[in-house]
């Protein structure tokens, strides 16, 4: 398959995952949004590594995938956090922060 | 068969994208996503990165999921209605990521990059593969590597600390009434815990007695120290 192909493919997760990120209220699914992201950006960067010929492109997918895993384990303990405190999880509602 | 095997990798990653989003329960949500991920590494071998897509594998479907099926299981993935929120945007929101994707589009086509239209280049036999990693991480990219984990362990204690228990935040004066009202009742005088026989403590009966000399004192000498 061609290269463009996957770029497609690459693109289209991303604005699914941009969609969710805006639409959804839950926070849980906001990161899990987030992840579809992240990956979209790591299968572009696959690809591209393909077509060059060249590691390093996979290098890069790894340490994103690194900072997606941090991202997440920060993102979540912050969830359990609010859990604790008995607020709704709901970004809708969780806005005491805006200014 | 390779273009075969393409499109379907990407037909389930697609479904398992759409899937994460529009699924109502957060439960449902993380299993699309484990179906995404999965594909996603077929697409990675498919693209000749073996060990990303083992990674990927390992550590998203793996290791990362079960973190998330955790915390819903904790927190309970309640149901709830798509879009709940604002109402700006939620029409906004799909019209943004339409208007985004079609921006893409029309990028990667008019893309003057040869390579995009091509298979790629012409691959050495290690390509991908544990060895050509891990030699480029441990020689042009051993900064990355080493920030990498310096990161990766600052995120391992800020989520415990973030998650810890906390005096103030919690029910914790709940727990010492409830010890107080019922754990303690059942039990003898002089039988208690560390905290009561090092005096930080003391034990409940002795407490309460104390209270109601107090109280009874207090009843007795107000009249006296009144007026």
């Amino acid at each position: 398959m061609d290269i463009g192909w996957y770029l497609v493919v690459s693109a289209l997760i991303f604005c699914i995952g941009a969609a969710g990120v805006l639409t959804r209220p839950n926070p849980l699914v906001i990161l899990l949004c987030l992840e579809l992201m992240l990956n979209a950006a790591n299968l572009a960067l696959v690809a591209f590594s393909r077509m060059w010929g060249t590691a390093a492109g996979q290098v890069f997918a790894l340490i994103v995938m690194i900072v997606a895993a941090c991202e997440v384990t920060v993102g979540l303990g912050l969830i359990v956090a609010i859990y604790r405190r008995q607020l709704a999880i709901n970004v809708d509602d969780l806005n005491e922060l805006r200014g | 068969m390779s273009a075969v095997l393409f499109f379907i990798a990407a037909i389930f990653a697609l479904t398992g994208a759409i899937g994460v989003v529009m699924l109502r329960n957060p439960f449902y949500s993380v299993l699309a996503l484990v179906v995404h991920l999965i594909s996603l590494a077929a697409l990675f071998l498919l693209l000749e990165a073996q060990f990303v897509a083992a990674a990927q594998v390992v550590v998203y479907a793996g290791a990362v999921m079960v973190l998330y099926v955790f915390v819903v299981a904790y927190i309970g993935g309640a149901d709830q209605p798509l879009g709940s929120g604002a109402g700006a945007l939620k029409v906004l929101g799909p019209i943004f990521a339409l208007a985004v994707a079609i921006e893409l589009c029309i990028a990667m086509l008019g893309s003057a990059l040869e390579g995009i239209s091509s298979k790629g280049a012409h691959l050495h036999t290690t390509f991908g593969t544990p060895r050509d990693i891990g030699r480029l991480f441990l020689t042009s990219y051993l900064l990355p590597f080493e920030l990498a984990s310096l990161l990766l362990m600052v995120a391992a204690v800020g989520a415990v600390v973030l998650a810890r228990r906390r005096r103030g935040l919690e029910a914790e004066e709940d727990e010492y009434e409830y010890e107080r009202g019922i754990v303690a009742q059942h039990r003898p005088l002089y039988t208690g815990t560390n905290a009561e026989t090092t005096g930080v403590r003391r034990h409940v009966a002795l407490e309460a007695e104390a209270e109601a000399e107090r109280e009874h004192a207090g009843s007795t000498s107000r009249p006296e120290g009144g007026w």
